[in-house]
């Protein structure tokens, strides 16, 4: 009895508050907009017993998302939201796996001081990691005022409101990310065995490229992965730094449901956005599943 | 021999100063006179008087704390039945939609699970306000602080409990008595990390609040979308300042606890021989 309960709140719970809405969402997709309280239809009446659900079966069908595939606007925001978190992804890699390696390379007393500084930033507040870069890419902001007081330009260049600015923004927030995996993976790493490598005629490089690269992958693409998850469906970002230029499907998501009041495109832009998320979540997943089975 | 080169040198100089000079600028400027973020015009400390005025910040940070008392406590005590069922429960019907269910929201876009939790609240006529933002954010800590506290529980000594219960306690007793200090750190840690997730959501408090509850992230969102404001420069410094010492605090407490053990573990050695 007290398993059952143990049990059942936390799963009733998660039923309520995680599956339901995601029948509803479904189910809303497959609605049409109409202008009405609540704006689409037909509604499920199951006060109208048997005959309610097969009216409303009757009236639901992919009609917005065949709406979805004919408005450019649509696929181009969810090409272009994959372009930005691979890319970004990719950047992140390159600038976090010196640093994850660097923190391998100092005296051990110091590494949990660094890992700290790492981690700190995951606790402060995200909006506010990202609006600090609004007064500094902005066209007076500080990158502008220290090119052209050094004479380097003598336009102010448009950084903020265009992709680079996602980029950075990107790169600045989701490194911790990229770190951490990266970092624990080489803290394992074996000294000996790049030793060997040299011994054995290697070049640093070469060690470097046939040992510790091929031992920190599992870090290499869980960091990966918990960049580009999240990022493909990031909405502040592209909101506060990408200007009406950058197009991602979060932020069309976002400007559906709030501006345009069209919950069944709102809802069919989730569910293909989903649909999207899947195998790289079920890749991640199974990583994590690797690595804690090579660990047990 | 493991050795800091210049390149290992160069590239964390860099990297730690990226990540901390925006935040080290925006606290400086959050000290500018001038209301032009730009331009230098002195020392002042006016905008934090400014702040403390607002009636509206003030508003919005008292609802955001009471947000994220009552969903951090929440998600606290879900989430560690969550975890113990994870770890412990055994086989039960459905159990892989139930672990499903918990890893699925860890990676969610947040404009998701936003959309859906306002859908469902709006299909069962319950008023947008803090009890559902509140709601929303049980929700998605809940998956957070599982995945801490059973993390814990994995590396636990089960034959504790078990020997807790041949002398005599009740399954309840030897949870309370036994289990509970051991993994006390880490339902701490997920407390802790459920309360800043709270205090930290924009996107998914944006879908669950109603126009009486504007939370903090919400007022700094919408203040901050037509550009650079020195109030949102201050009120950032001060959520900087408070992390930083929660951060800082926590990590000397832990290693001081190391520290700490050592030594006990090395005094136990030396009683023992």
């Amino acid at each position: 009895m007290r398993r059952f309960i143990l049990i059942s709140v936390p799963y009733a719970w998660l039923l309520a508050l995680f599956l339901v809405p995601f029948a509803i969402v479904i189910k809303i997709s497959l609605s049409d907009t109409v202008i009405a309280i609540p704006p689409y239809a037909p509604t499920l009446d199951l006060a109208g017993g048997w005959a309610g659900i097969v009216e409303f079966f009757q009236g639901v069908d992919f009609e917005t998302f065949e709406f979805l595939t004919s408005d450019d606007l649509y696929w181009k925001a969810y090409l272009s939201s994959l372009k930005i978190a691979v890319i970004a992804t990719a950047i992140t890699l390159a600038v976090g796996y010196p640093i994850a390696y660097g923190m391998t390379r100092v005296a051990p007393e110091w590494r949990p001081t660094l890992l700290m500084l790492v981690i700190l930033p995951f606790w402060t507040s995200f909006l506010i990691r990202v609006y600090a870069w609004m007064g500094i890419l902005g066209q007076d902001g500080l990158i502008n005022q220290a090119l052209l007081w050094l004479g380097v330009i003598d336009q102010p260049l448009t950084i903020l409101n265009t992709p680079t600015a996602v980029y950075i923004g990107i790169v600045y927030t989701y490194l911790p990310f990229m770190i951490l995996p990266i970092y624990s993976a080489l803290e394992k790493l074996d000294d000996s065995l790049l030793e060997a490598a040299e011994d054995l005629g290697c070049s640093r490089f070469t060690a470097f490229w046939l040992v510790t690269w091929p031992l920190s992958r599992n870090g290499i693409i869980a960091g990966s992965f918990l960049v580009f998850i999240p990022t493909l469906g990031e909405f502040v970002i592209p909101s506060l730094l990408g200007g009406s230029k950058t197009l991602m499907i979060g932020k069309v998501l976002w400007e559906e449901f709030f501006s345009n009041r069209d919950w069944p495109v709102a809802s069919a832009v989730a569910v293909i956005l989903l649909l999207i998320l899947i195998i790289p979540i079920i890749l991640f997943q199974r990583n994590e599943q690797k690595q804690r089975e090579a660990e047990g | 021999m493991r050795r800091l080169s210049w390149f290992n040198a160069t590239s964390l100089s860099l990297g730690f100063a990226f990540l901390y000079l925006p935040m080290i600028i925006l606290i400086i400027y959050s000290f500018n006179a001038s209301k032009l973020v730009t331009v230098w015009a002195g020392f002042s400390t006016k905008w934090y008087g400014e702040l403390f005025r607002n009636e509206a910040f003030l508003d919005a940070a008292w609802v955001t704390i009471r947000v994220a008392i009552m969903s951090s406590t929440f998600a606290t005590i879900l989430g560690t039945m969550a975890a113990y069922v994870l770890v412990r429960a055994g086989r039960f019907y459905g159990r892989t939609l139930f672990s499903g269910m918990i890893y699925a929201p860890l990676v969610m876009p947040e404009v998701i699970t936003g959309l859906s939790l306002l859908l469902l609240f709006i299909g069962i006529g319950l008023d947008r306000g803090v009890v559902t933002i509140v709601l929303a954010h049980t929700t998605f800590s809940m998956c957070y602080v599982s995945v801490v506290v059973s993390s814990r529980l994995v590396t636990f000594d089960r034959s504790l409990e078990e020997a807790a219960q041949d002398l005599g306690c009740t399954p309840m007793e030897s949870f309370r008595l036994v289990t509970l200090p051991i993994i006390a750190p880490a339902v701490l840690s997920g407390w802790l990390l459920a309360f800043t997730l709270s205090l930290d959501d924009l996107v998914i408090a944006s879908f669950a609040s109603g126009p009486s509850s504007t939370t903090l992230p919400i007022k700094i969102y919408s203040a901050v979308r037509l550009g650079v404001s020195p109030e949102i420069n201050a009120l950032s410094t001060i959520m900087i300042g408070i992390v930083t010492i929660g951060v800082v605090t926590a990590s000397i407490m832990t290693k001081r606890a190391a520290v700490k053990q050592m030594r006990d573990e090395q005094a136990a050695e030396r009683a023992g021989e």
